[in-house]
């Protein structure tokens, strides 16, 4: 079954006078497992097309179904039960809580869904996934940025969500960061089936993806697998 | 610990100086209000206190026509045999002292100058007067047979530079509607530190009063002062004085009690004042919150955040702030005002005029009580709590979508 699902979605963005079409007709559909990279130039509508899917934003028209449940018309917060526990983000500036260090930002996906017991072993098992026990009682501050965004990653997975939604994760790491990011988003996608879907326009970052969804002016031209 | 009050802790201490300022704001209107709630109250407390003391007692008995401001000195409006109406009041166990008193005005001439004065005859060994006797800064205190003696207050016998043993002349009204002239000797200076009665009130012993007036075996009222406030209602019900009519403070000073009325109005919206100076910068300090961590707001809803999860969290911001602020201002507000209960400040003579019915001391001794305390500290942290609402409910309202576009 998709975990995800888009019909004849248009998003239009109104500020003033202006009207932006940034979404005009996308049918998508992500299903189990995938590692799908969404490639398209600037303002194409890749972190739009994100937002639609992590159910933080609603379309103007058109259907968005996730895991079987239609997100049109639900409520703000019943959109945040439903992104509970099922979608993960990671944004392209590691966003990292900066009060709360490695560990807490971890762990406070796990605090905001009311789980109570035994966070010690599953943050420390993530912060070990992404490779930077080390640094568990650091603040973001005193991480570099591929640290941070390592961070990032594990706190995506925290709350073993079944979509993992990253938007430019890489944008801001040197190559060698950027690609130790994809290789440990491969590995848990390949270890836990975890689903991902990243945008991006990275050729480095496009040639971990298994499926290519190139998007042009809100939409989508080329749908390939590799 | 809970991660909201871990998160609030933290955010407070991401800009330190301003939580401070902030936390500050709570603690000096903290303490104002118990200050000024404490002196307002200590002011009425004095100044009822002093009233009570100096002119009309816990009790008194007159004529039903007598009136204080116009001390008539016609037969028909005073007591008569006063001192048998007193002896008997005193046998009640709840009174400290029941002692007959004259008033007469008159002028008082003293080389060139002269002053109107009121003359009030007293018995000098009554406990009623003690605090006279006690007031004596110069010369000695009246006996009860001293025909040419007087008590003359402190900033009268300064401002017309009088010593004892001086002889000054007193022109004093009768009871025929007349005036009498005599010489008489100044024995004693005496302080009550009230500087409206004491320039305008002398003392001599009831019967040479009487005396000079034409009144004898008459008194213009008598004077009662018990052991207990609250023993009023009681001793008032057993006093027997057929012909009289006994009143209470309360009915004496109703000014006074309409004056705390109006005060504690002006309080409330001093306190309105205060708070809201106190709230403004709490919510200020707090919408600058929500403005720079808008980007946050939005990470924190999209990991799971929800609207009322992001108000508990500035409320809990609101709260900390409050807290910390009211014991800031309780340790700072309570020694200062039981220092200043102690010690008084002392301002000096407020120009109220004695004969009025509103006696002011020379000083304000503010009366803090524990119900004072619980109630600022209540009503600043209520509102400290209550400005960071709003706030709170903007950051709530942020849709995780809009808060990630922006730039803060
Ligand atoms: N919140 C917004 N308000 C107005 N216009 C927006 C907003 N977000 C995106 N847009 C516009 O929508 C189009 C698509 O944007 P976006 O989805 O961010 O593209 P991409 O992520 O591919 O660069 C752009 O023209 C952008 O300017
Ligand atoms: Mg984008």
């Amino acid at each position: 079954m998709e975990i995800a699902k888009l019909t004849d979605v248009t998003r239009v963005y109104t500020v003033g006078e202006v009207e932006t079409h940034a979404l005009r007709g996308v049918d998508l559909t992500i299903g189990k497992e995938e590692f799908t990279t969404l490639v398209g130039p600037s303002g194409s509508g890749k972190t739009t097309l994100l937002q639609l899917l992590g159910c933080l934003d609603m379309p103007t028209a058109g259907k968005v179904l996730i895991n079987g449940q239609d997100a049109t018309g639900m409520n703000r917060n019943e959109r945040a039960d439903l992104r509970k526990g099922t979608i993960g983000f990671i944004f392209q500036f590691y966003a990292l809580v900066p009060t709360l260090t490695a560990y807490e930002n971890v762990e406070l996906p796990l605090l905001l869904i009311g789980k109570k017991n035994n966070h010690k072993a599953r943050v420390m098992e993530l912060l070990d996934a992404v490779g930077i026990t080390d640094r568990a009682e650091h603040r973001p501050d005193q991480m570099s940025g591929g640290q941070q965004q390592r961070v990032a990653v594990a706190r995506a997975l925290a709350s073993d969500p079944l979509l993992i939604l990253a938007d430019e994760p890489t944008a801001n790491l040197d190559t060698e960061n950027g690609e130790q990011v994809m290789e440990i988003m491969k590995k848990l996608n390949q270890e836990t089936g975890t689903t991902f879907v990243f945008a991006t326009h990275d050729p480095r970052v496009i040639k971990y993806a298994k499926r290519v969804v190139t998007l042009e002016d809100g939409k989508i031209i080329k749908d390939e697998a590799k | 610990m809970n991660y909201i009050l871990k998160m609030s802790f933290r955010n407070l201490a991401r800009n330190k100086r301003r939580s401070f300022f902030s936390a500050l704001a709570v603690a000096i209107g903290t303490a104002l209000l118990l200050f000024m709630s404490a002196t307002m109250r200590g002011e009425m407390r004095g100044s009822l206190d002093l009233t009570i003391n100096l002119r009309t007692g816990h009790l008194q008995i007159h004529t039903e026509d007598y009136k204080d401001e116009n001390m008539s000195l016609k037969r028909v409006d005073m007591i008569e045999a006063p001192l048998d109406i007193s002896k008997q009041i005193e046998d009640i166990a709840q009174v400290k002292a029941a002692s007959p008193r004259l008033n007469a005005s008159g002028i008082i001439a003293f080389k060139n100058e002269t002053i109107g004065i009121q003359i009030i005859g007293i018995d000098p060994s009554s406990a009623a007067n003690i605090i006279y006797q006690e007031g004596l800064v110069e010369g000695e205190y009246l006996r009860a047979d001293d025909r040419e003696g007087v008590l003359i207050g402190l900033p009268l016998a300064e401002s017309l530079n009088m010593k004892p043993g001086d002889t000054i002349d007193l022109i004093i009204n009768t009871s025929e509607g007349e005036t009498d002239e005599q010489r008489f000797t100044v024995r004693g200076i005496y302080t009550t530190d009230t500087p409206g009665y004491d320039k305008a009130t002398i003392f001599m012993p009831l019967e040479k009063a009487q005396t000079i007036t034409r009144t004898e075996n008459y008194a213009s009222m008598i004077y009662i002062l018990l052991h207990e406030m609250d023993d009023t209602a009681a001793v008032k019900e057993a006093i027997q004085a057929p012909g009289y009519i006994v009143e209470d403070w309360e009915e004496m000073n109703k000014l006074i009690i309409l004056v705390e009325k109006l005060s504690n109005a002006m309080m409330f919206f001093f306190n309105l004042m205060v708070l809201g100076v106190t709230s403004t910068v709490i919510m200020n300090t707090l919408l600058m919150a929500v403005y720079e961590r808008t980007r946050e707001m939005g990470i924190l809803g999209a990991l799971g955040m929800k609207a009322k999860q992001v108000k508990a969290l500035f409320l809990t911001e609101a709260t900390l702030l409050a807290i910390g602020g009211v014991l800031v201002g309780l340790a700072i507000g309570v020694p200062l005002v039981l220092y200043y209960a102690q010690v008084g400040f002392f301002f000096g003579d407020m120009g109220i005029s004695g004969g009025s019915s509103f006696m002011i001391g020379n000083s304000i001794y503010p009366y803090p009580t524990f119900g004072d305390v619980i109630s600022v500290s209540i009503a600043a942290l209520l509102i400290t709590i209550l400005s960071g609402y709003y706030p709170a409910s903007q950051a709530a309202k942020l849709e995780p979508v809009d808060a990630l576009h922006s730039n803060n």
